[in-house]
């Protein structure tokens, strides 16, 4: 579904990612897991390009997405994302935030986008906040608009970038129920997270990026139960209890 | 000086008042067109400025830098003495050498104004509008600019009320506006301090009030947030 080709990212003199070669199936759900600076938010964002990355490429459902002259507008309508800080439109209504992008692209009327927006917040119980700003929500609720917000251009791949990092605890729960749900309805999932737990539970197969580099990768098991790499051994072992 | 001041002022208020009122009209609609025209252009000069092609964007830098490191008043002078003479095809008088010269300079002004203004929109609420699969173009009208306008509305009420006081500066060449007024009252009467105090509270009121309001509309802005 989206493979990549030596991806390689500098920001001014910092190479944060040093060729990433990797290739996520139908229906798969990949956590990216790393110590900070390891390059995992910037190789995410790289696949809907809103990094442009400086060399390799990447084929998103069969087309190369990274040459030029590509619309890119029409492969991004098909990869949701959501960011560590929502990014939700406070100056619109939550029923807005999520018909604009199926208005606007044209995919759906302004009768049938609101009717799937009442649907996708029944479904993550935000369906009371349908006239609601955005301020008016907690951070928990407004990442579960985010992600309706996505899921409404019915995406056929969803990337998430740190989802619950911003959460106060409390709220990160919610959040990733709403994630497993999605998982378990056979969405293709690219999650990068420093939820441990929730990594090992909900995914096929993680990528442990250190230094810009995927540098071990395997299944919840192998990663998490009987890490190779002396690198994945420390991070493991600071991050888990 | 002071012998006698309530009754002149009084007095110079009751013969002159028809003068006063033109000005203060004169000086309103000069302000108006200048903040008008300021807008479109100021828009468009930051457009340019924004723009990821390096020589686009310098061309609108230096424009907004010429304009703001030399005078106005040698801007006004400009366009009065030197514009006409090289846009001979085009029919200048007092009235548009003077508007144009500010209009020309409180783009730039507001130019900033309006880029501050956009640029403060979190970088998140675009990337969010793309990863929707929106055009830049949809981005921007959708998106950044109905937020941006939040910050740009105060700043750009703020300018008008800068660019009454400025508009005196016109009256280097009698266009009518309140300060010429004064200069009018002034050879007539041979009286300085009388005028000028009327000019004065005049003005004073008028940008007082209309920063007061825009004080107020901006509490009802931020009550929204």
């Amino acid at each position: 579904m989206i493979r990549t080709e030596g991806l390689t990212k500098n920001f001014g003199g910092l190479r944060v990612l040093k060729g990433v070669s990797e290739h996520i199936k139908p229906n798969e759900v990949v956590s990216v897991i790393g110590p900070s600076g390891s390059g995992k938010s910037t190789f995410l964002r790289c696949l809907n390009l809103l990094e442009r990355p400086d060399a390799g490429s990447i084929y998103f459902e069969g087309v190369e997405i990274t040459r030029r002259g590509i619309d890119i507008d029409r492969h991004r309508q098909k990869m949701g994302m959501v960011f560590q800080l929502f990014n939700v439109f406070p100056h619109l209504t939550v029923e807005r935030n999520i018909t604009l992008a199926p208005v606007l692209s044209g995919k759906k009327t302004k009768a049938e986008a609101a009717e799937q927006a009442r649907v996708l917040l029944d479904r993550v119980g935000l369906l009371d906040k349908l006239d609601e700003h955005p301020n008016r929500l907690s951070g928990g609720q407004k990442q579960r608009l985010a992600i309706v917000r996505a899921l409404a251009m019915e995406p056929d791949v969803m990337l998430f970038d740190e989802p619950t990092s911003a959460l106060d605890p409390e709220m990160v729960g919610e959040v990733l129920q709403v994630i497993k749900g999605l998982v378990k309805s056979g969405m293709t999932t690219i999650i990068v997270t420093h939820e441990m737990g929730f990594a090992r539970e909900v995914s096929d197969r993680v990528l442990f990026m250190d230094d810009g580099v995927i540098a071990e990768q395997g299944t919840p098991e192998q990663i998490f139960g009987n890490p190779q790499n002396p690198r994945t051994k420390e991070f493991l072992s600071k991050v888990l209890y | 000086m002071w012998s006698g001041i309530g009754d002149k002022l009084v007095r110079i208020v009751a013969r002159y008042h028809g003068l006063f009122l033109e000005g203060i009209g004169m000086t309103l609609l000069l302000s108006a067109i200048t903040v008008l025209l300021g807008v479109v252009l100021g828009s468009f000069i930051a457009l340019l400025k924004m723009s990821k092609f390096r020589p686009v964007s310098w061309l609108a830098t230096i424009y907004i830098e010429i304009i703001r490191g030399t005078p106005l008043l040698l801007q006004l002078y400009f366009f009065y003495f030197v514009v006409p003479e090289a846009l001979k095809f085009i029919e200048f008088n007092k009235f548009t050498s003077v508007a144009a010269a500010l209009a020309l300079n409180s783009a730039a002004y507001i130019a900033e104004i309006i880029r501050g203004g956009i640029q403060s929109v979190d970088r998140g609420q675009t990337e969010a509008a793309r990863s929707l699969g929106l055009t830049s173009r949809q981005t921007m009208w959708e998106i950044v600019f109905p937020q941006a306008v939040k910050n740009i509305l105060p700043s750009l009420c703020n300018e008008f009320v800068m660019v009454i006081k400025e508009t005196s500066l016109a009256s280097t060449f009698f266009v009518g506006d309140l300060m010429t007024q004064f200069k009018t009252i002034q050879g007539i009467t041979y009286l300085s301090f009388e005028p000028l105090i009327v000019v004065g509270a005049i003005y004073f009121v008028m940008t007082f009030l209309l920063s007061k309001l825009v004080a107020a509309y901006e509490r009802r802005l931020k009550a929204s947030d």
